[in-house]
């Protein structure tokens, strides 16, 4: 397929590898940002292409993963009611709430459909007027103008039994706490490309500037993320930290426009709990004034309100978020928690980091 | 994907035989024949083929020796 073979190539690939070979010498911790870079350095077995010295270590880009145990709870508590359709992403079906799972529930009565839009969650409240559709909106950059969109139809069609379960989160803030109080010592972070093409790659401008950690934006095909690596452990050989732009074939210095115009027309920055990192400030999104009756957090409030408590569990992901461990250096991995009985999202979510070890080795 | 027609905001993309319906609201311009990302039923980029040639000869020129 036209841009996924030539960025495949085993020739460019093996070319790549053996330029990194040569810097023998490299000392790196990078974290790639991204889950869908976690699994594809893992399916593509790249860390073995790197010199010994430079360690690649997972970070919060799972939007399933980093979405707040508490949120998941309240989410599910809402499938109780007979009158409501649960619409979400697939990725999201096997994550283990404190008490159930959107699939667990589902086989047990409650009505969750899975949807590959958010615009189709729109059908499914106008094919069901005695019933009520709360759509979860977890992801990042990527999937808000999605989001965005759909709210802004919801409200021109006239909708009045359609709400959004907002748990929209936002990168660039993330890595802002993140890097504030680092339990790692990184010297690379290889930044989300599909973030990218929405934020632009200036948006991470910030990071060589306050904190010296070099930067690279990278694809997703095994000569892209090569590419970002070299430059990273390239920028940290001369001591200039920048944000190196390796995807340009998608991803510009200025944000998309558009999509920057339409998520400011429907949301508005808030705070936001992610799992691993707690509560960062203007990292979450919620819906504007103007569009307060279709925010499930108000529609329901009292339910969320009267929702027990959530329970602790032994699960590590947050700390594999934060690339504090890795996969396997929590006790349950493979062990007590698998892709068929996991105990976290991080082992469920296709972006997910235990998932990726999990299937393709560490 | 590749966009194989334009209808108002939504385009047909096809991706190796496989098609679907995307919205193109983020997209200047949308034109039949341009590569896109797609994510969650949205096209979020056009993919620029200028830029995708000026990487790879650039890899082969410095890598390729």
């Amino acid at each position: 397929m036209r841009f996924t073979d030539e960025f495949r190539d085993l020739k460019v690939v093996e070319a790549i590898a053996s330029s990194l070979k040569s810097m023998a010498d490299a000392r790196a911790v990078i974290m790639e940002v991204c889950g869908t870079h976690t699994m594809s350095i893992a399916r593509f077995g790249l860390k073995s292409l790197l010199p010994p010295g430079v360690r690649l270590v997972s970070g919060p880009g799972c939007p399933v993963c980093v979405t707040d145990q508490r949120d998941i709870d309240s989410f599910l508590e809402l499938g109780k009611r007979p009158d409501v359709i649960l619409a979400t992403f697939g990725d999201m079906l096997r994550v283990p709430g404190s008490r159930s799972s959107l699939e667990k529930m589902r086989a047990s009565g409650a009505d969750v459909r899975v949807i590959y839009s958010p615009m189709d969650s729109l059908d499914i409240a106008r094919d069901n007027p005695n019933r009520e559709v709360v759509f979860f909106a977890v992801g990042f950059e990527t999937t808000i103008p999605a989001t965005a969109l759909t709210l802004k139809t919801a409200l021109k069609m006239g909708l009045n039994n359609f709400y959004v379960f907002c748990v929209h989160k936002t990168i660039p803030e993330a890595l802002r706490a993140l890097l504030s109080n680092s339990e790692v010592n990184l010297h690379g972070l290889l930044l989300p490309g599909h973030v990218s093409t929405i934020t632009g790659a200036g948006a991470f401008e910030f990071i060589p500037r306050e904190f010296g950690i070099a930067c690279a934006v990278a694809g997703f095909e095994p000569v892209d993320i090569l590419l970002g690596i070299e430059s990273i452990l390239e920028q940290l050989s001369n001591s200039r930290p920048t944000v190196a732009n390796r995807y340009r074939r998608a991803v510009t210095e200025e944000s998309n426009s558009r999509a920057a115009e339409l998520i400011a027309e429907i949301f508005r920055p808030c705070s936001a709990t992610w799992r691993g990192l707690g509560e960062i400030p203007q990292s979450g999104l919620e819906l504007s004034p103007e569009y307060e009756a279709l925010d499930a957090r108000k529609r329901f409030a009292q339910a969320m309100a009267n929702l027990p408590p959530t329970l602790p569990s032994v699960c590590r992901c947050g700390d594999v978020l934060r690339g504090v461990i890795m996969p396997s250096d929590c006790p349950l991995f493979a062990v007590r928690c698998t892709p068929d009985e996991p105990e976290g999202p991080c082992m469920v979510s296709s972006e997910g980091a235990c998932a990726a070890v999990f299937k393709y080795g560490g | 994907m590749r966009i194989v027609s334009i209808e108002g905001s939504s385009a047909i993309v096809d991706a190796e035989g496989v098609t679907r319906k995307v919205r193109t609201d983020l997209l200047d311009n949308p034109t039949v024949g341009d590569y896109v990302l797609v994510h969650a039923g949205m096209a979020i980029a056009k993919v620029n083929e200028e830029e995708a040639q000026a990487t790879l000869s650039l890899v082969r020129e410095h890598f390729e020796k």
